[in-house]
């Protein structure tokens, strides 16, 4: 990685356009810098709440800091991660398409791995002493340290989402779930691994299933078949209960809340606590749903945003990154009327009037209170991710 | 002179200009498919990624779908579009399918797909119609309609978008072929109207159509955007896990898709290879049919079922137009109510500022590549009729070559290629990769018109001393006016509807109406999809209209002009 940054910064000073990547620890010199720059900001665009939040950071970062935000809409994340190593690949190593990612998992890993990434930044923006590095796990992404590569911006876990005009009651463990679809087929769907949240799903089965979970914090090992047997039984037993005997699948998380206004299932699960009261307050689904979480607990991991090592605007993104981390920010995310998503602040950071503005927040009918939520589990090491995708698709993915 | 020793080249720029890009790309494809990718550190020639892909579990059926797919659509949209014409050309009917023909082919794909999975999803329009009180379904029926295995749905969606497509096609070749008088023949020695048809015009049709007909084959078979809203999933067409693959964050999956990419590039080669086949085997048939002298089969009933198919997917994409519209203004709207419980602007003052910004992008961007595309169209159809060079079957062949390569087989080896170029993603890449497919359409829409225009108006001026280019300028182009500006509708309808191109090619820095549609259809909101489909449409259909009015009003003051 540094040989990378001192060849690529070696080359900007010999460039016409010099494109000068600034310390982030000199924060003056990056807010000058910023001034007039243009972040393009890769971030999936298919939910529409959080397409609102991001052009409300780009007019603000626009006020404060004459930074234009440009939103490039993703239908998948890795879109990115191709991106810059095709750039990579042609050598394009300044000034390329992308200067910021939302990311985290597998993306995050392969583009770390891949030296694609500017870094490390996080931990010397301002704002990084509001975060709650101790209570939250905003240093490390699904296991893999983040090094600073990448700064947190957003704290999700994992719910139900169920419509009680159907489902009156919450379900606590995937026994359960597999008990309630048995008796109800064609009512619970998942979008398709390998989907981030379909995916999830998987895990979350996986962990809920198992009695020792620590294996999972290790890369999969010899000891995959093994770990992995209880869920493959869960799974077989499920998947002809499934919405279309498991023929079809939604293809993303905001598609199953479709299907619920449909009256077409009554169970979906999601990664973002607020995401029902929001999508209630926006006609999505009906104002009968409600969130659960599992008896033992559900799945946590933090979002984070990344700027690829080729970045002509890398100070540009430092600047929105750092104003993502911000009370301001922080609040409007966590209004479920706005976003609906966890802060990664610490609250005996903040000053009283910004924890008055957390507390005054009505997290919505359908949010489970963070006593409710209870603590989030850690996310198994993304290589477990991969190979249960990989492993799901096998076996269900290609039906017949 | 010096001027039309330019001009001579146009020919040349102009097939550079439509096929360099598509070798090009081809040639990044196959690099990557041998295993050599040096962005990934993968510089070792090798068939592994051939072995991958025959191991994966849904190869034979993802290469099943596009084949059967691409086939059914293929024959169902030429069945249909014969039938219509055979049945009803000339009757009031087909001229009202013939008023609805130019929206209908401008309705991007990406639009059409959503209205029409809305319309045959278990809970959807159809099924609400009649829901609960004929058909006692409190909750939608768990029938798998919408992404069937089969791919019935997708066939049914390509069906809806190719009908069209091949009835302008085959309209402009009846003008050729003399179809009134031999129709008139044969009903006169007493064949039915659609037998007669049938035996006399449609083989001379068909060589006309013939090279539109492969454009849809092969369309049909790799189409990404269609097959992503109505295709089956478990396991998708091969060109949808193409681009899954494309994109998947382990860069070792890249070698995968290349070779994928030119297992679809084969495919298509030998699906035409096979449909010329069949074409000699009907032909043979036919012929005997024709020798025996039948003089009806089944007509009124062949009738019947054209007319009911050309119903069918007139009202189809037009009421799952019409279903975008009332998503856009709807508050909650849950099964079994036909319509929403209230209406509301939200959704359009929500995405009117994007829809403003990336509808300009989306003009622009269109109205560059069909500029060019008009410029090197007008340069070679003049180039021919100054120099008397003739445009062989080749030539035409050349036209049609770049929509009947698979857009997965050869975009993706394009970026690499036009980064390692030097050339920043942006607008001008964008424009020109547009080119590649707007040139064709314009090429075919404006050709035609171009040879047709009698000579002896631009003798009469070169004798009032014209030059070569004041008889271009202020006499040829001017009588021409509405088919240019057809040419630049057509053009602007394809350039709109680009999805593939505009994501790779520009790297997502230039979202258009199409890119934003088809990203939200990832998150499944209806009230997004319908605004952005909606506008897509609008976009796409708006010059069409110049096109029909901008001619009358110009020329409302010469009669032999204005209705032209």
């Amino acid at each position: 990685m540094n040989i990378l940054r001192t060849a690529a910064l070696a080359f900007c000073a010999l460039s016409t356009t010099a494109i000068a990547q600034t310390d982030p620890e000199n924060w003056d010199a990056v807010t000058a810098a910023a001034n007039g720059q243009t972040v393009y900001w890769n971030a999936w665009g298919g939910s529409t709440q959080t397409n609102d939040f991001i052009a409300w950071v780009g007019e603000r970062v626009s006020e404060d800091y004459g930074v234009t935000l440009e939103h490039v809409k993703l239908s998948d994340t890795a879109d990115a991660v191709s991106r810059v190593l095709a750039e990579k690949s042609a050598g394009q190593n300044e000034d390329g398409a992308i200067d910021m990612i939302w990311i985290n998992g597998a993306n995050f890993a392969a583009m770390k791995d891949a030296d694609l990434l500017f870094g490390p930044f996080a931990e010397s923006l301002p704002n990084w002493a509001l975060v709650d590095a101790q209570g939250k796990s905003v240093q490390s992404d699904f296991t893999v340290p983040t090094d600073g590569m990448e700064s947190p911006w957003a704290m999700a876990q994992v719910v139900f989402i169920h419509d009680t005009a159907d489902l009156a009651a919450p379900l606590g463990s995937m026994e359960a779930i597999l008990e309630w679809s048995s008796a109800n087929p064609g009512r619970f769907t998942f979008p398709q691994p390998p989907d981030f949240l379909g995916t999830t799903f998987l895990k979350q089965a996986l962990i809920d299933l198992l009695d020792d979970t620590t294996v999972l914090s290790a890369p999969v090992g010899d000891n995959y078949d093994e770990v992995t047997a209880p869920l493959w039984d869960f799974m077989d037993a499920l998947t002809p209960t499934l919405w279309r005997q498991g023929k079809a699948y939604p293809q993303t998380g905001p598609r199953q809340l479709q299907l619920i206004a449909d009256n077409e299932v009554d169970l979906a699960i999601s990664f973002s606590p607020g995401e029902a009261s929001a999508a209630i307050a926006n006609f999505q689904l009906p104002d009968t749903a409600r969130t659960f979480v599992l008896d033992k607990g559900t799945l946590g991991n933090a979002s984070f945003v990344a700027i690829p090592y080729n970045s002509g605007s890398s100070e540009g993104a430092m600047v929105v990154a750092n104003f993502l981390m911000s009370a301001e920010a922080q609040t409007r995310a966590q209004n479920p009327d706005i976003l609906g998503y966890g802060t990664v602040l610490n609250m005996d950071a903040l000053s009283t009037d910004e924890r008055a503005a957390f507390d005054a927040l009505d997290l919505g009918v359908a949010t489970l209170s963070p006593a409710e939520l209870g603590t989030a589990l850690p996310e198994p090491h993304p290589s477990w991710a991969t190979r249960l995708a990989d492993d799901w698709a096998a076996r269900y993915g290609v039906a017949q | 002179m010096r001027r039309g020793i330019s001009i001579r080249w146009l020919p040349l720029l102009t097939v550079l200009a439509m096929l360099g890009p598509v070798v090009a790309g081809l040639l990044g494809t196959i690099a990557p498919a041998f295993g050599y990718l040096p962005a990934a550190n993968m510089t070792e020639w090798t068939v592994a990624p051939f072995v991958d892909l025959f191991r994966w579990g849904g190869f034979p059926h993802a290469v099943m779908l596009s084949v059967t797919t691409g086939f059914l659509a293929t024959s169902l949209s030429l069945l249909i579009t014969v039938l219509i014409i055979a049945g009803w050309h000339g009757t009031r009917a087909f001229n009202v399918i013939r008023c609805l023909l130019s929206p209908l082919l401008s309705v991007p794909h990406a639009a059409a797909a959503f209205g029409i999975a809305f319309l045959i999803t278990p809970s959807g329009w159809v099924a609400r119609a009649f829901s609960p009180w004929l058909t006692g379904w409190e909750r939608p029926p768990d029938v798998l309609i919408v992404q069937d295995h089969w791919g019935l749905a997708m066939v049914v969606g390509l069906v809806a978008k190719e009908v069209p497509f091949l009835l302008l096609m085959s309209l402009a070749a009846l003008g050729q072929v003399n179809a009134k008088s031999s129709a008139t023949i044969a009903a006169a020695l007493g064949y039915g109207r659609v037998t007669g048809w049938l035996k006399t015009v449609f083989p001379r049709v068909y060589a006309q159509i013939r090279l539109p007909v492969y454009v849809v084959l092969a369309y049909s078979m790799s189409t990404v955007d269609v097959a992503i809203v109505l295709g089956p999933n478990t396991p998708p067409t091969l060109s949808v896990q193409i681009v899954k693959w494309m994109s998947d964050p382990d860069l070792a999956m890249r070698l995968e898709a290349a070779a994928a990419a030119l297992v679809q590039l084969l495919l298509v080669i030998g699906s035409l290879i096979l449909w010329r086949g069949g074409e000699i085997v009907v032909g043979i048939l036919g012929a005997k049919w024709v020798m025996r002298g039948t003089r009806s089969f089944g007509d009124n009933a062949l009738r019947i079922v054209g007319l009911g198919a050309g119903v069918l997917v007139c009202t189809g994409v037009l009421l799952g137009l019409v279903s975008l519209g009332v998503w856009s203004v709807a508050g909650l709207w849950s099964y079994p109510d036909v319509l929403p419980d209230s209406l509301s602007v939200r959704s359009w003052s929500r995405h009117w500022g994007n829809i403003f910004d990336t509808g300009i992008t989306t003009l622009l961007i269109a109205l560059c590549a069909t500029f060019i595309a008009v410029l090197l169209t007008l340069g070679c159809l003049e180039a021919e009729c100054r120099f008397d060079f003739t445009m062989s079957e080749r030539g035409v062949f050349l036209l049609y070559l770049p929509l009947m390569v698979p857009q997965t087989a050869f975009l993706p080896g394009l970026q690499t290629l036009m980064l390692s170029a030097g050339l920043k993603s942006g607008f001008v890449p964008v424009v020109l990769a547009h080119l590649v497919f707007v040139l064709p359409y314009v090429f075919l829409s404006l050709s035609d018109p171009f040879r047709a225009w009698d000579v002896r108006f631009g003798t009469i001026a070169a004798a009032l001393g014209r030059s070569a280019n004041g008889v271009l300028w202020r006499v040829r182009l001017p009588m021409l006016l509405a088919p240019v500006l057809t040419a630049v509708a057509v053009g602007f309808a394809a350039s709109v509807g680009q999805y593939l191109p505009t994501l790779l090619v520009g790297g997502g820095r230039l979202p258009t109406l199409t890119t934003e549609a088809v990203a939200l259809a990832a998150g499944g909101d209806r009230r997004a999809i319908g605004v952005y489909g909606l506008a897509q449409t609008v976009a796409a259909i708006l010059p069409f209209a110049a096109a029909l009015l901008l001619p009358q009003i110009i020329w409302r003051n010469r009669r032999g002009l204005s209705d032209a």
